[in-house]
């Protein structure tokens, strides 16, 4: 639910606000970093506070192990890096125990050391997604009720040719329209995966109305290496 | 267009082989002849009597577009198999033995003579600086890093490459590697790639399958490893210091250079890092000759070049292109030409967002290179564009790159870290019109004091799109827009009063 702000001092933050069926709620234009004291882990910014605070979902003790598969997928982590040098692993081993998961509780953090939900979606600052925040019903930062939509708004995605487009977990979906994001959306809440890519009937980043370039069959080996290798 | 070099005793012929002609008076006062008038864009062949100097060949005038066989990428739109089979069919891994086998010295100079300069924003020679790992060893293993971070706004092709011809980047590895005496290489790509990182992991695996990394790479006796590292989502872990952290599994804050990479970089052993399409490109540099790569483009600018075009155009594409190919003709024959019509265009930010935008009247004939638009004042970056047309807000389009770099910066150095989130508060309010006439020349000075300051280089390329709002001698018409906002503003204030 939708709760009133305050900063530590005790005095009413004044951001953009707006009114949502009669709820007031405290919410920046473009989900800039938001200054605010939450009773709960609720987020603020474009994806989440930087700060951990304990929760009763998400502290110290919540379990984490990884599982033997991944133990073994952790120790082919490890050995990429030199001898002496083995904090490099420190990433991977990190996305593996979130994708393990789902998330990365603290617990998890402190056995290795991000945080993430089911579906993370994050368009990207290219074009303005204002038509999201209506269909899933939250705001920049926020998670849905049944904890299966966090939309996280993030600087770049590197997909700018294909724009407008958000990632759904691993998935960029692209080219979008307002109506697609509402399909992707049905979809994902009926617990299919929809296909990635774009969206506007191109394969990958070839100009919309027809190959300008690479229009002959690629050459074959040997075509036009010089003659004295 | 010919221009005389200098030696007083000139006669033109044209290239058909006309009779030899008298000598023409020296370069001061040069009257036309009419029998061996020019039409632009033929080339003539100079020829000078009473020299021993070399002839020159004619200097090309005409750039792009590139034919098909020329282009290097050939699936960079997807539609052949990507895989090993694929990639072999289309040529590579073809001799690679063969070129390992010609040794250090002679890949370094290939890549020399091909005028290859990196393709990740810089534009450093690439023969220096592969060159300059070049000495003897001294315990230390050497290590070739590539930045597949891929974070600058406006860039999206090594993504193209990653996903639809890996192997040309892992092939790459290897002969960068070895020219560089490299023992390994480690692939730093973005963590949002997760679907690209996937596919090169694939073909890097079947390149050891295949024996062609690994143990005795290719049959060659060199052994080379490959190894990709996914980071987590930082535009400043593009820059190769901070990439350098964020692989020792460190936080991603840049170290200041020197001690340059080549000296002290990953795991503190010599590193050089380099871009994706750079390395990409070094085996078909080395099969089909550095001389081959050099014919295109204008000198000291040669080859051709990954370019992404975004914005307001009809149809966004990357497209691999020769480079110095007009600005004008790029966007018009392969994204549709500018929404609206080339009339309808108001700037184009030309190399990523760290690049300056440039107005329509320098759009107009620019070409696409290194040195055409540091001659206009901006820079080829990752050839990135951005084109924006009349409907454009510029202020807010510049507010919302600074609102960028002021979250990605990673708040090592206080320029940064404190002088861009000033300057992001102060755009936001000249969006608006909120601020005094005098706060334009302050925003000026500020990014003036961030600029050249900072550890890394995100500084200035957060000050450089401010600096570009105003007349200093390049754009006039933005700083008018600036002040007519707040006079706006005002008036607005003044009328709720």
């Amino acid at each position: 639910t939708p709760t009133l702000c305050f900063c530590p001092l005790g005095i009413l933050f004044m951001g953009f606000m707006y009114s949502k069926c009669g709820q007031w709620e405290l919410k920046t234009s473009t989900g800039r970093q938001v200054r605010s004291l939450h009773q709960s882990a609720a987020r603020a910014g474009g994806a989440g506070l930087f700060v951990h605070r304990d929760t009763t979902d998400n502290n110290p003790e919540t379990p984490f192990e990884f599982t033997p598969e991944n133990l073994k997928r952790v120790e082919a982590i490890i050995n990429n890096y030199p001898q002496g040098h083995k904090q490099a692993a420190t990433i991977p081993v990190l996305d593996l125990a979130q994708r393990q998961h789902g998330w990365l509780p603290i617990s998890a953090m402190n056995k290795v050391r991000t945080k993430g939900n089911r579906h993370e979606q994050t368009p990207c600052l290219s074009k303005p997604f204002h038509f999201l925040f209506l269909h899933s019903g939250i705001k920049v930062g926020e998670t849905t009720p049944d904890k299966l939509f966090t939309l996280a708004e993030v600087e770049c995605l590197g997909a700018c040719v294909n724009a407008p487009m958000v990632q759904i977990n691993d998935n960029y979906y692209e080219d979008l329209k307002p109506s697609d994001i509402e399909q992707i959306l049905d979809e994902l809440n009926a617990g299919r995966v929809p296909p990635p890519g774009p969206r506007n009937g191109r394969f990958s980043c070839e100009p919309a109305g027809g190959l300008t370039s690479l229009t002959e069959p690629p050459p074959g080996p040997g075509v036009g290496v010089r003659a004295d290798l | 267009m010919l221009s005389c070099v200098g030696c007083p005793v000139l006669s033109r012929v044209l290239s058909g082989g006309a009779s030899r002609l008298p000598a023409v008076a020296a370069a001061a006062s040069r009257t036309p002849n009419p029998s061996t008038s020019l039409s632009a864009g033929s080339s003539v062949a100079l020829v000078r009597y009473n020299t021993t100097a070399q002839q020159e060949k004619p200097k090309k005038t005409k750039f792009g577009p590139l034919a098909d066989q020329d282009r290097i990428f050939t699936n960079l739109y997807g539609r052949h198999d990507w895989r090993l089979k694929g990639a072999l069919s289309r040529g590579d891994w073809y001799k690679t033995k063969e070129i390992l086998e010609k040794g250090v010295d002679w890949i370094l100079n290939e890549i020399k003579v091909s005028g290859l300069r990196g393709r990740g924003g810089a534009g450093f020679p690439t023969g220096m600086k592969w060159g300059f790992m070049n000495k003897p060893s001294d315990g230390r293993p050497k290590y070739l890093v590539v930045n597949a971070d891929e974070g600058e706004p406006g860039t999206c092709k090594d993504r193209e490459i990653m996903r639809n011809d890996p192997h040309k980047l892992v092939e790459g590895c290897l002969v960068a590697g070895r020219a560089m005496g490299a023992r390994a290489a480690y692939i730093y790509i973005r963590g949002e790639f997760y679907n690209e990182s996937s596919n090169l992991q694939v073909a890097i695996n079947e390149a050891y399958g295949a024996g062609l990394i690994g143990k005795n790479a290719c049959g060659s006796g060199y052994d080379f490893d490959v190894f990709v590292m996914r980071g987590a989502g930082a535009y400043i872990c593009g820059e190769e210091t901070a990439l350098i952290e964020s692989i020792e599994g460190k936080q991603g804050k840049p170290r200041l250079k020197p001690p340059f990479p080549a000296d002290v970089g990953v795991f503190g052993c010599p590193t050089t890092v380099a871009n994706v399409e750079t390395v990409a490109v070094a085996p078909t540099i080395c099969r089909r000759g550095g001389t081959w790569f050099a014919g295109f483009g204008r000198e000291r600018n040669s080859g051709t070049k990954l370019f992404n075009i975004s914005g307001h155009v009809n149809t966004p594409c990357t497209v691999e292109e020769e480079m110095s190919i007009p600005l004008k003709e790029l966007i018009e024959r392969h994204a549709g030409g500018v929404r609206g019509g080339w009339d309808n265009l108001l700037c184009v930010i030309p190399g990523g967002s760290s690049t300056p935008l440039i107005p329509r009247h320098v759009c107009d004939d620019v070409m696409m290179d290194f040195d055409g638009l540091i001659q206009a004042q901006t820079g080829l970056g990752t050839a990135a564009l951005i084109v924006m047309d009349k409907s454009t807000d510029v202020i807010r389009a510049i507010a919302r790159l600074i609102e960028f770099y002021k979250h990605e910066s990673c708040g090592q150095c206080t320029p940064c870290r404190e002088g861009v989130d000033w300057m992001n508060k102060m755009m936001w309010r000249f969006v608006k019109g909120d601020a005094r006439a005098a706060e334009i020349d302050m925003i000026w000075e500020l990014s003036k004091q961030i600029e050249g300051h900072t550890i890394c280089a995100l500084g200035d390329g957060a000050a450089w799109p401010v600096q570009i709002l105003l007349p200093q001698g390049l754009i006039r018409h933005f700083r008018p827009i600036m002040e007519s906002r707040i006079a706006e503003f005002e008036q607005k204030q003044q009328a709720k009063a």
